[in-house]
C-alpha cells in the first residue's frame, strides 16, 4: 500500500537527525502539540494554549500579528537593500538611483521596504488604540503596555532614521525639519542636535549615524523589546486575562468603594 | 561516591554547596488551583496557522502596492535649496502643524513629551482602570469640572487661533454633552453606548481625533509657507 504524504512526513519526523534538531519529537497528541510550542526557543515565548475568544477577528483585528509581519518583511527586504547601499555622500543617492534603474528587482525591493515601513507605523498606532479601547492595559498587563509604548517610539525612530538614507531632497529636508525640533529642548537642545547629527547640520556624518542606527542598533533593540512584549503576554495571563476584564474590574471597584469610608454607593 | 547528605534535608546542610528548598505547609495554607472554565485552543497548530495566514495576506497586499506604486525619489540632496514647504514624514506632520501655532519648545518638546508620559502612565492611574460611565457617578460635580475644563481648553485654543485643534475639541465636547444627557436605560443603543464610556475613553478619543485631524491637515492641506491649500490645488 502506498504511503501518504503525511506518513512520509511522520517518518521524517521520526528520524534521528530530525529528533536531534527538534526536541519535541513526533506525534500529534495534545501533549506533543503543547511541547512543539513549549520546547521551541522562539515559540516558547507564547503560551501553549489560548482562550478561544482571542481568535475571533474582532478581539484584536490581528493588528499585533500584522505589525510583526511588516517587521519581518522589512528585515527581509532591508538586508538585500544593504548589499547595494553605501552610506556616504553622494554615493548613497547614486546607489538609490541604481536600485531604481539598474539592480534586478531593486525598484520592487525599495518599494516594498518603503510601503511596509509606512504600514508598520500605521499598524503600531492602530494596535495601540485597539489595545486601549479593549482595556487590555489593565492589571496584570500594565507593564506590557509600557513596553508597547517603547516599541512605538522604536518604530518611529526606525522609520525616521530610514527616511534619510536615500539622500534626496525629500529625505534631507524632512530630517532637517525634524532634527531642528531637538534644538528646541531647553539648555541642552543644541548638544542633542549635534549628537544626533554628528554636526550642526544634516551632512555625511548624520547619514552614517542614521545608517548605523537604522540597520544595527534600532532593529536589535526593537527585537529585544518585541521578545519581552510577546513573553509578557504569556506571563501576564494572556488575552482576555480574567483580572483585566471590565466585569472583574467593576466588581473590584465596587468592593473597594463599599469597604472604604466614603459612602459613595449610588453607582450600580 | 555519593554523599549521603544529598538525601537529607537537615538544618546542618551547607546551602553554599548544595542549595535546597524546604517548603513549610501549615494547616491554614493549602494548594489552590485557579479554575479556568473558558474554552481554550492550542497555539500549535490553530493560532500559528491563523497568524501565518494573516501575515501572508498582508504580504500579498503590500507586494501588490509595491508593484503598482513607486516609492518617491526626488533630486540629490541640496543644502542650498530649501523646498517650500519642507515637510517631515507624515507621522510627524501633526507635530509640525502644532509648530505652526506654538513655539518649538511647546509644540516640539513639551507636547510630545507629555503625550509619551501620558501614554506610559495610563495603566497606573485608577481613573483609567474604572470601567463605568463618566457621568453616571457623582454627576453634578463631574459635570461642573467638565464645563470648566472644556471652556478653558477651548478658550486657550481660540486665543492661539488653533482652529484646526479647536473644531475637533468642540465636536468632542458636543458628543460628551450628549453622553451626559444619556443613561444606560436609554432606548437608543448609541446613547446607551455613550453613557457607558469612562473618562479614559473620552480623553483618548479626543487625542486620537486631534492626531488624525492635525496629521491630515499637515499632510494634505499645507502648501508653500505652510499656508492652507486644498489638496487638488497643489503646485
Amino acid at each position: 500500500m502506498a504511503k501518504t504524504i503525511d506518513q512520509y512526513f511522520d517518518d521524517l519526523r521520526g528520524t534521528r537527525v530530525w529528533r536531534s534538531v527538534f526536541r519535541s519529537g513526533t506525534g500529534s497528541s495534545t501533549l506533543k502539540r503543547a511541547l512543539a510550542v513549549q520546547q521551541n526557543v522562539f515559540l516558547h515565548l507564547f503560551s501553549t494554549k489560548v482562550r478561544t475568544r482571542m481568535l475571533s477577528f474582532s478581539a484584536t483585528w490581528y493588528l499585533g500579528t500584522l505589525t510583526l509581519g511588516t517587521f519581518l518583511i522589512l528585515v527581509a527586504t532591508g538586508i538585500p537593500l544593504m548589499f547595494y547601499y553605501h552610506p556616504s555622500v553622494p554615493q548613497a543617492y547614486a546607489d538609490t538611483k541604481d536600485l531604481q534603474f539598474v539592480v534586478s528587482s531593486g525598484l520592487f525591493l525599495r518599494n516594498l521596504h518603503r510601503w511596509s515601513a509606512h504600514a508598520m507605523v500605521f499598524l503600531v498606532f492602530a494596535h495601540m488604540f485597539k489595545v486601549f479601547y479593549r482595556g487590555a492595559y489593565r492589571a496584570p498587563r500594565e507593564f506590557n503596555w509600557v513596553i508597547g509604548v517603547i516599541l512605538l517610539l522604536m518604530t518611529l525612530l526606525l522609520s525616521y532614521t530610514g527616511y534619510l538614507l536615500p539622500w534626496d531632497q525629500l529625505a534631507y529636508w524632512a530630517i532637517t525639519v525634524g532634527s531642528n525640533i531637538a534644538s528646541a529642548v531647553p539648555v541642552i537642545g543644541e548638544k542633542i542636535h549635534f549628537l544626533l547629527l554628528g554636526g550642526n547640520a544634516v551632512n555625511a556624518n548624520a547619514l552614517l549615524r542614521f545608517y548605523v542606527l537604522h540597520c544595527m542598533i534600532l532593529p536589535l533593540t526593537a527585537m529585544f523589546f518585541v521578545a519581552i512584549h510577546f513573553w509578557r503576554i504569556r506571563k501576564d495571563g494572556g488575552l482576555y486575562s480574567h483580572d483585566s476584564e471590565p466585569a472583574t474590574v467593576r466588581a473590584k471597584v465596587q468592593t473597594s468603594a463599599s469597604t472604604s469610608a466614603t459612602p459613595a454607593k449610588e453607582g450600580q | 561516591m555519593a554523599d549521603s547528605k544529598d538525601f537529607i534535608a537537615g538544618v546542618d546542610s551547607n546551602a553554599k554547596k548544595s542549595p535546597r528548598r524546604i517548603v513549610f505547609i501549615t494547616r491554614r495554607t493549602s494548594a489552590q488551583v485557579k479554575a479556568e472554565t473558558e474554552d481554550q485552543l492550542q497555539t500549535f497548530p490553530e493560532v500559528l496557522f491563523r497568524a501565518a495566514v494573516a501575515v501572508m495576506t498582508l504580504a500579498v497586499v503590500l507586494v501588490w502596492i509595491a508593484l503598482l506604486f513607486n516609492a518617491p525619489l526626488e533630486g540629490l540632496a541640496d543644502p542650498s535649496h530649501t523646498p517650500n514647504p519642507a515637510k517631515a514624514p507624515w507621522y510627524f506632520l501633526g507635530l509640525q502643524e502644532m509648530l505652526h501655532y506654538f513655539p518649538p519648545v511647546v509644540a516640539g518638546v513639551m507636547v510630545p513629551g507629555l503625550v509619551v508620559m501620558a501614554l506610559i502612565v495610563i495603566p497606573y492611574f485608577k481613573v483609567n482602570i474604572e470601567a463605568d460611565g463618566l457621568f453616571l457617578k457623582d454627576r453634578q460635580r463631574r459635570l461642573r469640572i467638565f464645563y470648566v475644563v472644556a471652556t478653558v481648553l477651548s478658550l486657550f485654543l481660540l486665543l492661539f487661533k488653533v482652529y484646526a485643534a479647536l473644531v475637533p475639541t468642540l465636536i468632542m465636547v458636543g458628543v460628551m454633552l450628549v453622553a451626559a444627557q444619556s443613561s444606560p436605560q436609554s432606548p437608543s443603543a448609541f446613547r446607551r453606548y455613550l453613557a457607558g464610556r469612562p473618562l479614559s475613553y473620552w480623553v483618548m478619543t479626543w487625542f486620537l481625533f486631534e492626531l488624525v485631524v492635525l496629521t491630515a491637515i499637515g499632510t494634505f492641506f499645507r502648501g508653500p509657507g505652510w499656508a492652507f491649500v486644498l489638496p487638488w490645488q497643489g503646485s
